[in-house]
Formats: structure tokens, C-alpha cells, sequence
């Protein structure tokens, strides 16, 4: 394994309009080795992988495969120099057979014909190389998610892949079905093919892996080989500990909760099957409570049932003094919670919309379509939140589409501060924006508790999250483990030890 | 505001460029109108007239299709709304009697319009894609309009008032005119002046951050598909006073697909969300200017859907942003100057 690298990623950077997704970010990848590229969301791994499958052009730095400089200017380049993908989706055809779809595009003929015969068994033969055994005549929409994911593997190793890159590959599968495809790659790797593993699960980072690159906020933060980084430091290194660079943001913690006062939000054995465990968690009346937990830990999901955006299928959730049955966004907007979701341009924001629609479309919604805003409210009010906020450009009538990440960001708490909700629910609101925009947003939530507003904040960056909250909902695979109270001496290092040892709880 | 006139710009230009041509071939008795025995006569209202329930139809259409659905149904909601008012016409002993017609009307416009929420219904409670939801009744709606009619083609007498709503006139306009742009003028302060524009092409635009939002998606989703069953059955209504009767089978036969055209030429996209009434109305009048034409310039008319489809062509073409940008790259600044700026001022 100590062989010349396979391949070699020297300073990418890569910039998307205003935002610098990879910094100057080194990769080494030698043969028969399963690599784990490891960071939060918004790292940089995507991108990374995407550089290097030619998705993307680095705008610097260089790529060695074998040696020898490349730049790919297609997926297609990339594949046919030996990078093949497989996705979290499996990119195969539904309702051909298995065989077919091994040896689509290249299906062994018979003059002008397809030799149905020889595909079949040289299916079964690739198929038996790997150690599984399907019927290659079957459609592949007979077999599970797990068994098409290992088939388009072994589509991928047999187009000759050097390197193979697995992009979550086993995000919908089971326990079994995850052996069996670490069992597959273990294989691939004995033959000597190199791969790129890329997955939220640590356990099986930690079972499959002979090494580690770790990414945050676009740069490279290391690379260890497995045994060196146990995994405490490796969550360390993920979220990390960055100093204080934004503003301090003055907080009298819990200053003023009237303690014996009914909490604003009292969900109990809240849960829904398949997403998050039942839990129990309170929300007082001004008071910041942080969610904090490694990617896919059910941070989104437990604040999703709070909003009505997901059904609850277990528990109970009164809210106000109130006990809320089965409620979905537009009754619980009609009560006083809002919801800013994870990703704002697929759940946020409509993007041909203005600026100004879609700041008024909370409210607009709330009064129904036949009593519109009066137009010169509304021009008042959106103008209103574009001076507060410091929306930039200041132009109400621009689609929102064609602000910047951060001017979307408050567009999109500009539409629920407008109905002035008893509670706000923000998803990852500092994702993805620069940091002038990530510091005005961090003060409003200040202010906004100060003035008496409850906010639920969920946020991959434990720094953000240790600042800003009164409490800490602490989550680790789809379960609530702890809630900590954020007392003067709370540190990014006492959730990390919470989220290793919720995990030592569990074996 | 600008953003509107763009989307308009070209649908005009075409509809000018027409006009053109027409003009420079046979005069400027093809433009301007004259008052004719009290009415308004000449080749441009003629055109404008035979276009109004095509008009009333794509309009509807719009709205549907803001929220990214189609209705195919149209058509035969439209041979429905004629064979109702037809077959109860000519059951009645009196067929002038005031209170007949405006039953007659009423009762197909309300079953057009129950149409209409059906397949709204389906789409937006039952999750039926809009263009099998619509295709049922598109199949099966020629069925009920020969239901109606018992497979006969009712006739109603020339004499019955009936009939002026395609043959009459309103202060010498003709009074189908009056009514499609009545429809326009209406529909477009329905949705402009209530919030209920903005929150279609919401929905259209992005269905998910709408829930989000709180917007009563599905709500508003039966009400365009009503307002669309509602203009097929005046449209049918128009059409069958102007003939006196009601064919079931050839009744605004493939006038869904003039309706979809003529609001894909008016700028509205198919994928849902922004959408443009006025440009709706240019994209039928085009249409409509079209056929004559044809005849106009001496082709014979075999020539008609050729053309047709060769105006839709150049319409979107002109459309694509990816081809102005590639017509258009000659004309252009190299726009690399530009660029490094922009690089300094994100470090």
C-alpha cells in the first residue's frame, strides 16, 4: 500500500459566486486503499469529489492520476481515465434486467445483434467475482436498494475503475446489507482498486477504512491514517473549535426566563418512525435552544415535527398552553411558529419570486389569497426589513434567485419575522454565507430572544451553537441523548464528549 | 415591471411582423375596422371575433398551467358546456323565452365548472398527475356531450336569442369580443389585485417552500382548474350560439392544444410559476392572425399547419435564452473585462 499514489490532488481551490468551496485542499489516494473524505456539510466534499470526477473545473491547482497531470472536462473524460462514481441514488435503469444493465452500452453482439447469451453469463461471472449471487435476467427493480447499489459497483470495476468513489452508498440500507457491501468493497480492495468512501455513518468509516482526509469550511484540515484518530478527535477536527473570529455576541443567558412560567414548547415522546427517535424537549419563553450533532443525527427531523413540516407519528406536542394535534406548516404558522428549512432554495425560497414576495408570502398565506396586502404596507414593511436586515442589493423587485447565499438567507427570515412568531425555527441559517452575513444573523437571533421571542437554532458548527444558546439539545444517530444546560463555562469540547459517549452508550 | 414588458416583447413583435404582412397584401381594410349595418366589420375583427372562445380557453389554461399542471380536458369540457344549453334549448316549447336561455346557460356553466373542480380534485387531493387527471375527461367528456345530446346534433332555431351570444353585437362590437375580454379583464384583476396571482405562480414555482409557507396549495389549485372548466363551458356556449348547434364530436376539437400554444407563445413556461394573461391574449390573436394569412399571401391552405408550426418554432427560438445568447454572441462586449473585478472585490 506504500505504492506511488494513484492519485494525487495538489491546492485545488474552487470558487462558486462569492463563496470559496475548496481552499488550496491536498488528496492522496494509493492503490487497494479505501479512503474516507470526512466534514460536515459545506466542507467541501462534494465539491472535492466533483473536481476530481470532472463535474467541476478547479479554478486552481492540479490533479495527478498515475503520475501524470489531467484535467478532466466531463464526467465522461473522467470515467474513461478510469474515476468511476456511485451515487446515494442508484443512476441505473429500473426496468431492465441486471445483466442489461452491467453491460449497457456495451453490450456484447453478434453482428448488429445483442448476444443476450454470453451477457448473461458474463454477468453472473462479474457478478460471482464480487460474491453475490442475483439472477442477472431478473428486472434490478426485483432487488433491493443495497443489491443495485453492489451492481452498479460492479458495473463501475468492471469499466476498468482504478479508483472508485462511493458517495454514501449506504445511507438507505440496513445492518446486513451494509456487511455485505463493506464485504464488496474489502474485496475490490484486495484486487488493488483504490476507493473514495464518503459517509456520515462513523462506525463504518471506522470499520472499512485505512485512511482519512478531513475537510471544513472548504480547507484541508489533515489526513491520518484510521488507528491515529480515534474518534473524538476526528468529530473535533470535523466541527471544529475555530476561535472566536466573528464578533462576541453579548449573551445574559436565561436572564430573563421567568423560571416558573409553563414552558412555550413541551413536545413528549415526539417521534416519527425511520427519521427520529420520541423525545422530550423543552422551549421557554425567549430562550435560544441549540441543536447540536454530527450530520444526519435527526437534527433536521426533530425540528421538522416542532413545525408541522413532518407528520409526528408518536407523542404529544402542546405549544402555548395549547396541546397541537396533528398540525402541519399552515396551522402551526397560524399559531406562532416558523420555520426557515435546511435548504433554502428547494424549501425556502420561490426563486423567480421578488425579493419583496418573498418576504410577504408567510403573511400573505395567512390571510388567504382574497385579502391582499395593501400595496402601500407592504412596500412599507418590505422596505422596512431590507434596512434592518441589510439586504443587499436593496431592491424589492429583483427575483430572489439572484441574490447571494447570505441576502437569500435573510430574505427568508425577513418572511417570518414579518408575522412576529412566538417561536423561531431556523435550520442551518448560517450555511453556506459569508461571514459578515453569518455575524448579522447570529445578533438577530440575540436580539430576537432578548425581546422575548423563543428560537430553536440548528447548526452543524458547535461554536455558533455554544454561543448562541441557552441550552444545547445534544443528537447522535437519529436519537436525543442529552440536553445541556449552557452554563458560563460551556465548550464545544463538552459536546463532543457528549456525542462520543451517547455513541459508547448505545453498543 | 420591465420583466413584463421583455416577456412580451417578442409575442409583439411577431403579431406586428403579421400584420405587416397582411397590410402590405390587401390593404389597410385588413387593420381598420368600419361600422357596417351596426356592426363592427372588417378582416381583423373577424379574426378577433372567430378567436374569442380560443381566447377564453387559453386564458383559463394560463392559470392552470402557472401552477405547473395542464388541463386537456377543454376541449370537450367545451363540446359539454354547448351540448347542454343546446339539448335544453331545444327541448323547451318556446326556445325565445328569456328564462330559458339564462337557465340553459347557467346549468353549463355550472356543470363546467364542477368539471373543472373534479379534475382540480384529482390532481390536487388525489395526487393524480395533471395530465392523466385531465386526460379522463378528455376521453370521456366527448361521451357525456353525446350523452347529452342523445348522438344528435341539436339545432336551435336562428330565431332564438340564444344565438346572439355569437352572432350579436354590444355598441357595434360583436359580442364574443366583449365577453373573451371581459374574461381578460376580469381574470386579471382576480389575479393582480388579490394576492391570488402571487400565490399561483408560488406554487407553481416552488411547491414545497409554498407548504412551508403556509399557502393553502391545494385550495388554490382547485380554484384555477374551476375557472378553467369555467372558460371551456363559455367558450362552448360562444361557440355553439354563433353555429346554432352543438357537435359532440367536432365541438372544439384539438383546441387544448391551440390553448397550450397560444400561452406558451404569450411567455408563460410550462414548468410553472410566472405567468402572463396578456401575453396569452397576444399568442391567440397570433394564432388566429395566422390563418388568415395563409390565405392572404396566396398559399392554399394545406399550408396552415405547416405555418403554424413554423410561428411556434420562430416564437421559441426567440424565447431561449440559450439561442439569443448564440444569436446574439457576435453583438456582444467580451465579457471577460469585467470579471476581475468582481474577483477582488469577493477576497
Amino acid at each position: 500500500m506504500s505504492d506511488d499514489p494513484i492519485v494525487q490532488m495538489t491546492g485545488i481551490r474552487k470558487d462558486f459566486t462569492g463563496v470559496r468551496a475548496l481552499d488550496g485542499v491536498d488528496f492522496t489516494l494509493r492503490p487497494g486503499e479505501i479512503h474516507a473524505v470526512m466534514g460536515e456539510n459545506g466542507a467541501g466534499k462534494s465539491t472535492l469529489i466533483k473536481v476530481l470526477t470532472g463535474v467541476h473545473h478547479p479554478d486552481a491547482g492540479e490533479i495527478l492520476l498515475d503520475g501524470r497531470p489531467v484535467r478532466f472536462h466531463s464526467p465522461g473524460a473522467a470515467q474513461a481515465a478510469g474515476i468511476s462514481t456511485v451515487y446515494q441514488e442508484v443512476n441505473l435503469t429500473d426496468n431492465l434486467s441486471v445483466a442489461e444493465n452491467l453491460f449497457a452500452g456495451r453490450e456484447p453482439r453478434l453482428g448488429p445483434f445483442i448476444n443476450f447469451r454470453a451477457m448473461r453469463r458474463k454477468a453472473k461471472a462479474l457478478l460471482d467475482d464480487i460474491g453475490i449471487d442475483l439472477n442477472v435476467a431478473a428486472p434490478l427493480s426485483s432487488y433491493s436498494i443495497a443489491m443495485q447499489q453492489l451492481v452498479a459497483i460492479a458495473r463501475a470495476v468492471d469499466i476498468e475503475a482504478k479508483v472508485l468513489i462511493l458517495d454514501e452508498p449506504t445511507s438507505s440500507l440496513d445492518r446486513d446489507e451494509v456487511a455485505v457491501l463493506l464485504g464488496v468493497m474489502r474485496r475490490l480492495a484486495e484486487n488493488g482498486t483504490a476507493m473514495v468512501f464518503i459517509s456520515h455513518f462513523l462506525d463504518q468509516v471506522y470499520e472499512i477504512c485505512d485512511r482519512m482526509t478531513v475537510l471544513r469550511n472548504g480547507q484541508l484540515v489533515g489526513e491520518w491514517a484510521t488507528a491515529d484518530l480515534p474518534e473524538n478527535a476526528l468529530i473535533g477536527h470535523m466541527l471544529g473549535r475555530e476561535a472566536a473570529t466573528l464578533e462576541q455576541i453579548e449573551r445574559t443567558a436565561a436572564a430573563h426566563h421567568v423560571e416558573d412560567e409553563a414552558p412555550l414548547v413541551q413536545a413528549t415522546g415526539l417521534g416519527r418512525k425511520g427519521s427520529i427517535a420520541p423525545y422530550d424537549l423543552e422551549v421557554r419563553r425567549g430562550e435560544v435552544v441549540g441543536l447540536a450533532g454530527l450530520l444526519g443525527s435527526g437534527r433536521t427531523e426533530t425540528v421538522r415535527l416542532i413545525a408541522g413540516a413532518d407528520r409526528a407519528d408518536s407523542g404529544s406536542l402542546v405549544f402555548d398552553g395549547e396541546a397541537t394535534g396533528f398540525h402541519n406548516p399552515r396551522t402551526a404558522s397560524a399559531r406562532g411558529i416558523a420555520y426557515c428549512p435546511e435548504n433554502r432554495k428547494t424549501e425556502g425560497l420561490v426563486g423567480d419570486l421578488t425579493v419583496a414576495e418573498n418576504m410577504i408570502l408567510a403573511m400573505q398565506a395567512s390571510r388567504g389569497w382574497a385579502r391582499s396586502i395593501p400595496v402601500a404596507r407592504r412596500d412599507k414593511l418590505v422596505a422596512e426589513f431590507i434596512e434592518k436586515l441589510d439586504i443587499r442589493p436593496a431592491n424589492p423587485d429583483m427575483p430572489v434567485k439572484n441574490l447571494s447565499g447570505g441576502n437569500q438567507q435573510k430574505v427568508l427570515l425577513a418572511r417570518w419575522m414579518l408575522i412576529e412568531p412566538k417561536l423561531l425555527i431556523l435550520d442551518e441559517p448560517t450555511r453556506g454565507i459569508d461571514v459578515g452575513a453569518k455575524a448579522d444573523i447570529q445578533k438577530l437571533v440575540a436580539e430576537l430572544s432578548a425581546d422575548g421571542m423563543s428560537v430553536l437554532f440548528v447548526s452543524a458548527e458547535l461554536d455558533e451553537v455554544t454561543r448562541l444558546s441557552d441550552r444545547i439539545a445534544v443528537l447522535r444517530d437519529r436519537e436525543l441523548i442529552a440536553v445541556l444546560e449552557a452554563e458560563a463555562d460551556m465548550t464545544t469540547e463538552k459536546i463532543v464528549d457528549t456525542i462520543v459517549a451517547g455513541g459508547h452508550g448505545n453498543e | 415591471m420591465s420583466s413584463y414588458a421583455k416577456r412580451l416583447m417578442w409575442p409583439v413583435l411577431v403579431l406586428v411582423a403579421l400584420i405587416v404582412i397582411n397590410v402590405s397584401v390587401t390593404g389597410f381594410d385588413f387593420i381598420v375596422p368600419h361600422v357596417n349595418d351596426g356592426r363592427l366589420s372588417g378582416a381583423f375583427v373577424n379574426i378577433l371575433r372567430r378567436s374569442a372562445p380560443l381566447l377564453l380557453i387559453a386564458l383559463g389554461m394560463t392559470l392552470v398551467i402557472a401552477t405547473k399542471g395542464i388541463d386537456l380536458s377543454v376541449g370537450a369540457v367545451y363540446a359539454i358546456g354547448a351540448a347542454i344549453a343546446c339539448q335544453m334549448i331545444i327541448d323547451a316549447p318556446d326556445q325565445s323565452a328569456a328564462g330559458l336561455i339564462f337557465s340553459a346557460i347557467a346549468l353549463a356553466l355550472v356543470v363546467t365548472a364542477v368539471i373543472g373542480a373534479w379534475n382540480g380534485t384529482m390532481v390536487a387531493y388525489f395526487g393524480i398527475q395533471p395530465i392523466v387527471a385531465t386526460l379522463i375527461l378528455m376521453i370521456a367528456g366527448r361521451g357525456i356531450a353525446q350523452l347529452v345530446t342523445g348522438g344528435q346534433i341539436p339545432k336551435v332555431e336562428d330565431s332564438s336569442p340564444f344565438t346572439q351570444l355569437g352572432r350579436g353585437e354590444l355598441f357595434t362590437v360583436p359580442l364574443p369580443i366583449v365577453i373573451a375580454v371581459l374574461m381578460l379583464v376580469a381574470l386579471a384583476l382576480l389575479t393582480r389585485r388579490t394576492a391570488l396571482g402571487m400565490l399561483l405562480e408560488s406554487v407553481g414555482g416552488n411547491p414545497e417552500a409554498s407548504r412551508l409557507a403556509g399557502i393553502r396549495a391545494k385550495g388554490i389549485t382547485v380554484l384555477v382548474y374551476l375557472v378553467c372548466g369555467l372558460c371551456a363551458g363559455l367558450a362552448g356556449l360562444i361557440g355553439a350560439a354563433n353555429l346554432g348547434s352543438a357537435d359532440a364530436n367536432n365541438g372544439g376539437l384539438w383546441i387544448e392544444l391551440d390553448a397550450i400554444l397560444a400561452v406558451v407563445i404569450g411567455g408563460t413556461a410550462l414548468l410553472g410559476g410566472r405567468f402572463y394573461l396578456l401575453g396569452t391574449a397576444i399568442g391567440v390573436v397570433i394564432i388566429g392572425t395566422l390563418e388568415d394569412t395563409i390565405i392572404n399571401v396566396g398559399l392554399s391552405s394545406q399550408w396552415q399547419f405547416t405555418a403554424k408550426a413554423i410561428v411556434v418554432f420562430v416564437v421559441a427560438l426567440l424565447q431561449s435564452p440559450e439561442f439569443r445568447g448564440w444569436i446574439l454572441k457576435p453583438f456582444k462586449r467580451r465579457p471577460a473585462a469585467p470579471a476581475p473585478a468582481k474577483e477582488v472585490a469577493a477576497k
